[in-house]
């Protein structure tokens, strides 16, 4: 069996389990925040009209919770919503709240890596679609619907068709100044917004293992852009160090067998990729850098969970570093144990130097919904997931996607611009 | 299941389309489906009838999680989406909170079905008939759990085996 495979069977209580394969799988750790909190709040109250007794959750243990979508609360009906969250913690014994203005706080995926929240072997369900980006960590990550999270709330189980899995090698590592974002929209681009629909897209070879754990959290971050039902890397020396420093203990590997099956196997060369965008408005729709179409950008944005870990803001300090930015750029590190160390390592100050704003951490402008929206016909460069019409604010606003390094090198220039041009 | 076809002649009709995100704060499911396709079509919420069906092309629903997207359609009034495909989050958020009902075409029925068209789905027989143009298409039978959780009434409702 492969790595999916084997997580799947153990969590159904099987030997063996095959692609198509209907199980119910045991949940270790399930997410939800305050946009599917609420949600599943309403579900709720649905089955309570319905005389269903939601009294408890099966394991208050395994569950947490984050404030990221609307925080700073966009408005009233946000910060109801924030309340409501609060109190449903607090009614079902949820400890592991992470509020915003409180200590750690940030967006959901990155929380699950920063705080070591989920470990390799792990079912994981999220009530978002980039619950993927966990898979990195060696774990069965996936997104499901309010309805679905809510069932897992009170039953500790969901259903699961097991996933056949296309497996990508990369040969040897990237070249400077490529990022796994880079990878990523080509492969998206490759096979396309469904190319991945329904399965698993598994990551390995000599460039994933030379890989840090941040660059894989990026590649499987944007599975779901090709419709995938998890991302994942199997787990090794480098995945235990990264989450032993942040304090996880007993960690054990689950990895593929040596004779695991996978549906489709794709090949890249890591010297062949190079700085790539996603035009609008699909993240299949790419082009490499160098040509890029001549615009007028307003904004480069630098944030979410996809472009605003750690690394992110290093590669993104390394091009502003002494420049000044050209167009609106504005810079938000994905939790605040990311803000404190750019702030203790001097990032902070280059950024605001180099004349970018840097805000607290939010999923704000990267869905549309605040904290920098775009207006109509405005053009942003951004280290996003999602270019699709009206993502990130007006339907007629357009989102390049590309590395934290092209951002920050186009945030100089004013144009579409390749960071080794600059280096 | 009788009604009439709104078609959207175009593959990955994606959530940010279907609700964008700026709603998502938004619980109140008669108000989501006033903001219901907005990102594509602002007609969309004046045209909508009470048993209408949305047909589109390939890897309907791609994008987010959100289960505003098929609420928001749902309490439009839309009983079933026909596409060539589907996106798994939207797929099964359709099912197991049975908001709608996500029927697989071909290329045939995508090409012959127009918009207004009234059609008749059958999912005993997994037969789409076209009233208005007196044709008769095969669709996609749900798989095993699908079918039963849609029999359910919604996962909530299934008991498993």
């Amino acid at each position: 069996m492969n790595i999916v495979e084997k997580i799947l069977a153990r969590a159904a209580g099987k030997d063996q389990v095959s692609p198509d394969d209907v199980i119910f799988a045991n949940i270790d750790k399930v997410m939800l925040h305050d946009v599917s909190g609420p949600g599943v709040i309403k579900v709720f109250d649905k089955l309570k009209n319905q005389g269903i007794n939601v009294d408890k959750l099966w394991d208050p243990s395994k569950v947490w919770v984050a404030e990221d979508h609307f925080v700073p609360s966009a408005d009233i009906i946000s910060a109801e919503n924030i309340v409501k969250l609060q109190n449903f913690t607090k009614n079902y014994g949820i400890e592991k709240h992470f509020k915003y203005g409180m200590g750690q706080y940030g967006i959901c995926h990155t929380l699950s890596h920063e705080e070591a929240l989920v470990l390799p072997g792990d079912v994981y369900v999220g009530g978002d679609s980039h619950t993927n980006t966990t898979g990195a960590l060696g774990a069965f990550a996936c997104g499901l619907g309010h309805t679905d999270i809510a069932y897992v709330l009170l039953k500790g189980k969901i259903w699961f068709k097991v996933p056949e899995t296309f497996y990508f090698t990369l040969n040897g590592k990237l070249p400077d100044h490529v990022m796994a974002k880079d990878l990523i929209l080509k492969i998206i681009g490759d096979i396309g917004t469904d190319g991945g629909a329904y399965r698993t897209m598994q990551f390995g070879g000599s460039g994933i293992d030379e890989m840090t754990v941040e660059s894989r959290l990026t590649l499987c971050n944007m599975t779901t852009e090709a419709g995938a039902k998890n991302g994942i890397v199997e787990p090794d020396q480098k995945v235990v160090d990264y989450l032993t420093n942040r304090g996880a203990t007993n960690i054990s590997l689950v990895n593929g067998d040596a004779d695991a099956e996978y549906a489709k196997i794709y090949e890249y060369e890591g010297s062949e990729i190079e700085p790539i965008i996603a035009k609008p408005f699909s993240p299949a729709n790419i082009t490499v850098v160098r040509e890029a179409p001549n615009v007028d950008l307003d904004k480069s944005y630098i944030g979410s969970c996809t472009g605003a870990k750690y690394e992110d803001l290093e590669a993104v300090a390394k091009i502003l570093k002494g420049r000044k930015v050209k167009i609106r750029t504005e810079i938000l590190p994905a939790a605040i144990s990311i803000y404190k160390r750019a702030m203790e390592n001097g990032l902070l100050k280059i950024f605001l130097d180099a004349g970018a704003t840097v805000g607290p951490p939010t999923c704000g402008a990267c869905c549309g919904a605040h904290m920098g929206v775009l207006a109509k016909d405005e053009i942003c460069i951004s280290t996003t997931n999602r270019n699709f019409p009206g993502r990130m604010g007006h339907v007629d606003s357009q989102t390049y996607l590309s590395s934290p390094l092209v951002a920050a090198a186009s945030a100089v220039t004013g144009k579409i611009t390749d960071p080794r041009d600059l280096i | 299941m009788k009604g009439n076809v709104i078609k959207y002649e175009r593959d990955n009709i994606d959530t940010d389309v279907i609700i964008p995100g700026q709603y998502l704060k938004i619980h109140d499911y008669a108000e989501l489906a006033t903001h219901a396709m907005e990102g594509l079509d602002p007609n969309f919420h004046s045209k909508v009838k009470e048993g209408d069906f949305i047909l589109s092309g390939k890897n309907f629903g791609c994008g987010s999680s959100r289960e505003h997207a098929p609420i928001a359609l749902s309490h439009s009034g839309i009983k079933a989406v026909l596409a060539l495909s589907f996106a798994r989050i939207f797929y099964r958020n359709a099912v197991d909170g049975a908001f709608l009902l996500p029927i697989e075409i071909d290329e045939d029925a995508y090409q012959s079905i127009s918009e207004n068209d009234e059609i008749d789905i059958d999912i005993s027989s997994n037969e789409i008939k076209n009233i208005t143009k007196n044709q008769i298409y095969k669709m996609k039978p749900f798989s095993e759990i699908i079918g039963k959780i849609i029999e359910s009434g919604g996962l909530f409702k299934y008991k498993p085996d």
